[in-house]
């Protein structure tokens, strides 16, 4: 693949590619009935036991 | 593996270090082999005296935490940090008065700048990272640290590293790359180091007890696994020969400067960042007694933050024979990440909301809030110095010195001593810190340090700037670089002051540590009480 591929394939597919999963994951942290678990998490710190 | 092992693989390897140093290449090279072997064979013998012979070795309890390479981390993260202001002091010092601490060759200017951020990145920073990633990674996953002895090997393998860089720059060993000065045998060993303290992180996740991984580890794992990239990629060269120490990078030209920056900012966007909000994702909500703010916007900084960073680099090779898209690119990357940085300090912040009042009684709090603001102030301030009509006037001055120095000892430096606080009496089971007043003065000695240096360098490095832009109506330059320089000559000592005020903050620290680990308690009037509904005025 020469290097002028290589670059047009990465600032494409490759930009869309990145940003896909970082929708996907702002999606799931958002989602409705995340906030529960995402409460119960915030815990952990709280919840060490020696 | 047993004690008796370790005494024989740390003898095997001071014998090493022996032939090593005997059939070594040049002189540079044994004078490293012999620092090894003096290193190892003091291990050794320490080892040896601890082994218990015709007994069989008592074997850690799995179920307790493994605390006693965070107790050694706690006292070097302190004695790195003393000694990396001090050195910085001594650098600073040199630029005002180039007279004095003229010892050449091994104290000249260019030996002791590398040996100051190396000190401070990595030496104190480093140490303060897998200190507090140990307790971090153990607490919220209530796992013993995986791989028996390995966190050990961890511990020392990282402190060897941190004295041959140190001894190496002062006797004049440098690959020449910004903050990767180490040459290749070195960066191989902080290479073997790195991969098993991947594996103790990864390991103890792998135990953990609690099913979800608390956000803290996420930041100290893309800390660890994008400097093991980092540090690779960037140091991949040739060595002359098999014991000599000079070696060859694989990489010239602009790919070469592509790569340091590359390196060189991603160091400072997960080795200063990424690590140090592990850091403030814990210690923060503990100090506080409240939950993070919002972990979902935690969650959302953590990628946005791992997505965007990596591509802020070219921003350092403005105007350079970089391509421009890529100079563009780093541009608008870095102006990107004003987002995600400023979600995660309004995280910070808000996780004291309806705890405000913990900012005048704690001054560990004080110290973590105050590390957090500079947090959002310096990457401010780094997206507005990218774009290319600022860089113009700021690249290569002062300027930068200034947002530098207010990331690190405003950000990385003041969480860290928040961090040291928290844990001490707890290391030691003591019941609090020796002294809080002297917490406040350190609090205080440290910001006065830090507004002085960044006001000094923000005032010289546009003086700075605009003198050496400036035409006359012939469109000769006016002012030679010699002049320039002499401008700036006050703004010099000034900055070497606000280092010493930071400096003191360190001493003051180092002593209210030592004594709180001595079990003293300071007798001294308690900081504000919290109020209490009786002394509120009347309505």
């Amino acid at each position: 693949m020469s290097y002028e591929a290589f670059r047009q394939f990465a600032d494409s597919w490759g930009l869309v590619y990145m940003f896909a999963i970082f929708a996907v994951v702002v999606a799931l942290v958002l989602r409705p009935g995340a906030k529960k678990q995402a409460d119960d998490a915030a815990q952990i710190p709280f919840r060490e036991d020696r | 593996m047993t004690k008796l092992h370790g005494a024989i693989i740390l003898g095997l390897g001071t014998l090493l270090a022996v032939l090593a140093a005997g059939f070594a290449a040049d002189g540079l090279f044994r004078a490293h082999a012999l620092i090894v072997m003096l290193a190892l064979g003091i291990a050794t013998i320490v080892m040896l005296r601890q082994v218990e012979f015709g007994r069989a070795p008592a074997r850690p309890d799995p179920s307790a935490y493994m605390d006693d390479p965070i107790r050694a981390g706690a006292i070097l993260t302190v004695f790195w940090g003393v000694v990396g202001f001090l050195v910085g002091v001594i650098a600073a010092l040199q630029l005002a008065f180039p007279d004095i601490f003229n010892i050449q060759p091994w104290f000249n200017f260019g030996r002791v700048r590398p040996l100051h951020t190396s000190a401070v990145i990595f030496a104190f920073g480093g140490t303060a990272l897998i200190t507090t990633s140990f307790w971090v990674v153990q607490r919220t996953t209530r796992a013993r640290l995986w791989g028996g002895a390995l966190p050990w090997f961890v511990f020392w393998g990282y402190q060897l590293f941190i004295v041959l860089a140190a001894t190496g720059y002062l006797l004049g060993i440098t690959a020449g790359r910004e903050y990767a000065e180490p040459e290749w045998y070195v960066d191989l060993w902080l290479t073997l180091v790195w991969v098993a303290y991947l594996a103790v992180f990864l390991g103890t996740l792998l135990m953990r007890k609690e099913p979800h991984i608390y956000v803290a580890n996420w930041f100290y794992l893309a800390f660890i696994v994008t400097i093991a990239m980092l540090h690779v990629v960037n140091n991949l060269s040739l060595p002359v020969s098999l014991l000599g120490y000079k070696s060859y990078s694989a990489f010239s030209g602009v790919q070469d400067a592509l790569t340091q920056w590359w390196y060189g900012h991603n160091a400072v966007g997960f080795f200063l960042t990424a690590g140090f909000l592990g850091m403030m994702y814990y210690f923060l909500p503990k100090q506080a007694e409240r939950p993070v703010y919002s972990y979902r916007l935690s969650i959302i900084h953590f990628w946005a933050l791992i997505f965007l960073y990596i591509w802020a680099g070219p921003h350092h090779l403005h105007y350079t024979a970089l391509p421009d898209w890529a100079q563009t690119l780093g541009m608008v990357f870095s102006i990107m990440l004003w987002m995600p940085s400023w979600g995660g300090m309004i995280n910070g912040l808000m996780t004291l909301s309806g705890a405000w009042d913990k900012m005048r009684t704690d001054p560990i709090i004080r110290m973590m809030v105050i590390a957090v603001a500079f947090y959002g102030m310096s990457t401010f301030e780094g997206p507005v110095m990218s774009i290319k009509m600022v860089n113009s006037l700021s690249h290569y001055t002062d300027w930068t010195i200034g947002h530098v120095h207010s990331g690190a000892l405003g950000w990385v430096g003041m969480i860290s001593f928040g961090a040291i606080y928290f844990l001490v009496p707890r290391l030691w089971n003591r019941t609090q810190l020796y002294s809080l007043r002297l917490v406040n003065w350190h609090f205080w000695l440290a910001t006065l340090g830090i507004v002085i240096y960044a006001a000094v360098m923000w005032v010289a490095g546009i003086t700075q700037g605009l003198m050496w832009r400036e035409y006359d109506d012939q469109g000769f330059l006016v002012y030679s670089f010699a002049e320039t320089v002499q401008a700036l000559q006050p703004y010099f000592v000034l900055r070497a002051l606000g280092g010493a005020l930071y400096l003191a903050g360190g001493v003051v620290m180092a002593w209210n540590i030592y004594q709180t680990i001595r079990g003293k308690i300071r007798n001294e009037k308690p900081i504000a009480a919290p109020l209490t509904a009786g002394t509120q005025p009347a309505e």
